[in-house]
């Protein structure tokens, strides 16, 4: 077996092997270091004998590196809590795992990972490595940072649940929406470092997007009952379905009015069309009208033929639940394709005054086509290049520019 | 990402073994669904029916020629399938290492390439 095995079955195995460990030793933090030693024996071992039962394998050595630290803490502290913890750790880690309790346990382990107390940061590379069973490095190629930084953000965070003392449990009744809605956010901005890098040089990044959906597939099984986390997954898989057509040959961003939609994923869309009727069950929240916006590009021939008064209204009824200047943006380039651009200008310049949105490249580049619709092509001009100035995607910033000279 | 397809190659021995124990069978393939779609990867699954009810569409001649299965000499028939969405194809094939098969089935792992790698045809 080579490493790419090993990590396979970690991949598999590791939300699991956590969540049973967190649950018997009461520690996050020690049951992930244990985990993880695990996972560096088996790299080391496997290519040279496979074991019969691999997962059973890495749970058996997770939990007895798990004892060995409890026991070299112990030692340090006090003799009577050793053989209590000991008897504890032994007894239970010895039990068959029980599937409706991992599967507890697993959803536990996504909520200490999101926990509100983290920074976003944390939140990310806690939720990958401990409940997608990605690698520091993987990790740090999704992020575009370094493997120290990711690392960092790792023991920070486990360092952090364990100073506050974060209880291995669900949340109780009162918070659980609130908290639940903290995994849904660390989800999205998974899927969207995939889908719109924020830097770099390429637009999309199919492999950190999918793991977004992975992890909102869980979820969904997990909390079935949960309108907004099949929202989610309809948004992901909608968005997603897209991926093909967005980016030419050359890996230049495909805007969606010149987007080839033969290309887009149909049976992504199947799926995310699927979710989101699971999301309508009781009114959509600010996920499920996300992907409805999604959903109706999908099912939309052309640009032409999109019902966008359906979008409009979509966006009108996001901006009620989830008011965001981004929301409202979209929603101006929405009313410019139901109503014309004058309409959408002037909700752009409402934007610009109240000044919600500073320093963000999206305004200019609205203001810049919308100007450009309405034929004031030098002052569409300096939009697009004010746009392209504040935008960090080299490949978004390089379509500006080539749409800035185009009305010189 | 990559999209595997499990395929089940089922033998007239394996066939037997699943019937004496279908109950069973039956309990850990529904376990072992369940546990694909807790970690995201299970796209679709299908088990297929007895291939004597089956027939074949033969295009070696000019016309298509219909006749009933079971399908001549062939010794492994296709007998369902699993279709994955995982981050690799040793995942995949880790995944196809815990399908509850029966004692002298097999299972093909194929890879389902992604739209992108379709040779495009433009008008």
């Amino acid at each position: 077996m080579g490493t790419a095995d090993v990590e396979a079955v970690w991949r598999i195995e590791s939300a699991r092997i956590v969540a049973a460990l967190t649950r018997f030793t009461g520690d996050f933090g020690l049951a992930e270091d244990a985990a993880q030693e695990a996972v560096a024996e088996a790299l080391v071992s496997w290519p040279l004998a496979s074991p019969a039962n691999p997962a059973g394998w890495l749970m058996a050595t997770a939990r007895r590196r798990a004892i060995d630290a409890i026991r070299r803490r112990t030692a340090l502290q006090d003799r009577y809590t050793l053989l209590a913890a000991d008897l504890a750790v032994d007894s239970a880690v010895d039990e068959e795992i029980d599937r409706d309790k991992i599967d507890d346990d697993v959803l536990a382990l996504m909520f200490v990972s999101c926990h509100p107390m983290l920074s976003p940061e944390a939140r990310v590379a806690l939720t990958l490595r401990v409940v997608g069973g990605l690698s520091s490095e993987e990790i740090a190629r999704a992020f575009l940072v370094p493997v120290p930084t990711v690392q960092a953000r790792i023991t920070r965070g486990k360092k952090t649940i364990a100073a506050a003392g974060v209880p291995f449990e669900l949340p109780p009744a009162a918070e659980r929406r609130e908290r639940l809605g903290g995994v849904l956010s660390v989800l999205y901005v998974i899927f969207t470092e995939g889908s719109t890098a924020t830097s770099g040089d390429r637009l999309l990044r199919p492999d950190v997007a999918y793991e977004a959906i992975r992890l909102a597939r869980t979820l969904a099984a997990l909390q079935p009952d949960e309108p907004e986390v099949h929202g989610l997954l309809a948004l992901c898989e909608l968005t997603a379905a897209r991926f093909p057509a967005r980016t030419g040959p050359d890996g230049s961003p495909v805007l969606l009015d010149e987007q080839d939609r033969r290309r887009w994923d149909f049976s992504a869309i199947r799926r995310g069309l699927a979710a989101l009727a699971k999301a309508s069950a009781r009114g959509l929240g600010p996920y499920g009208l996300q992907a409805a916006i999604a959903a109706t590009h999908a099912s939309a021939p052309s640009v032409e033929a999109t019902d966008w008064d359906r979008i409009v209204v979509l966006y009108e009824a996001l901006g009620r639940v989830a008011p965001s200047p981004v929301v409202e943006l979209n929603r101006a380039v929405a009313v410019a394709m139901a109503s014309g651009p004058a309409q959408a200008l002037a909700i752009v310049d409402e934007l610009i005054a109240s000044d919600r949105l500073p320093g963000s490249h999206l305004i200019p580049t609205v203001r810049g086509e919308l100007l450009a619709r309405l034929g004031r092509r030098s002052e569409a001009r300096a939009e697009l290049e004010l746009a392209a100035r504040l935008c960090a995607n080299q490949r978004e910033r390089s379509v500006l520019l080539r749409k800035a000279a185009t009305l010189s | 990402m990559p999209k595997y397809l499990l395929i089940m190659r089922d033998t007239d021995e394996s066939n037997a073994a699943m019937m004496a124990n279908i109950d069973e069978m039956m309990a850990t393939t529904r376990q072992f669904i369940e546990e694909m779609v807790k970690a995201g990867v299970l796209l679709a699954a299908e088990g297929l029916d007895d291939p004597g009810q089956g027939v074949v569409v033969d295009f070696s001649g000019e016309a298509p020629v219909v006749t009933d299965g079971p399908y001549g000499e062939t010794k492994e028939l296709f007998g369902g399938f699993f279709l994955l969405d995982v981050a690799s194809k040793q995942e995949a094939v880790e995944w196809a290492k815990r399908v509850p098969a029966a004692p002298g089935s097999k299972i093909e792992v194929r890879r389902v390439p992604g739209s992108d790698e379709v040779p495009q045809v433009d008008e």
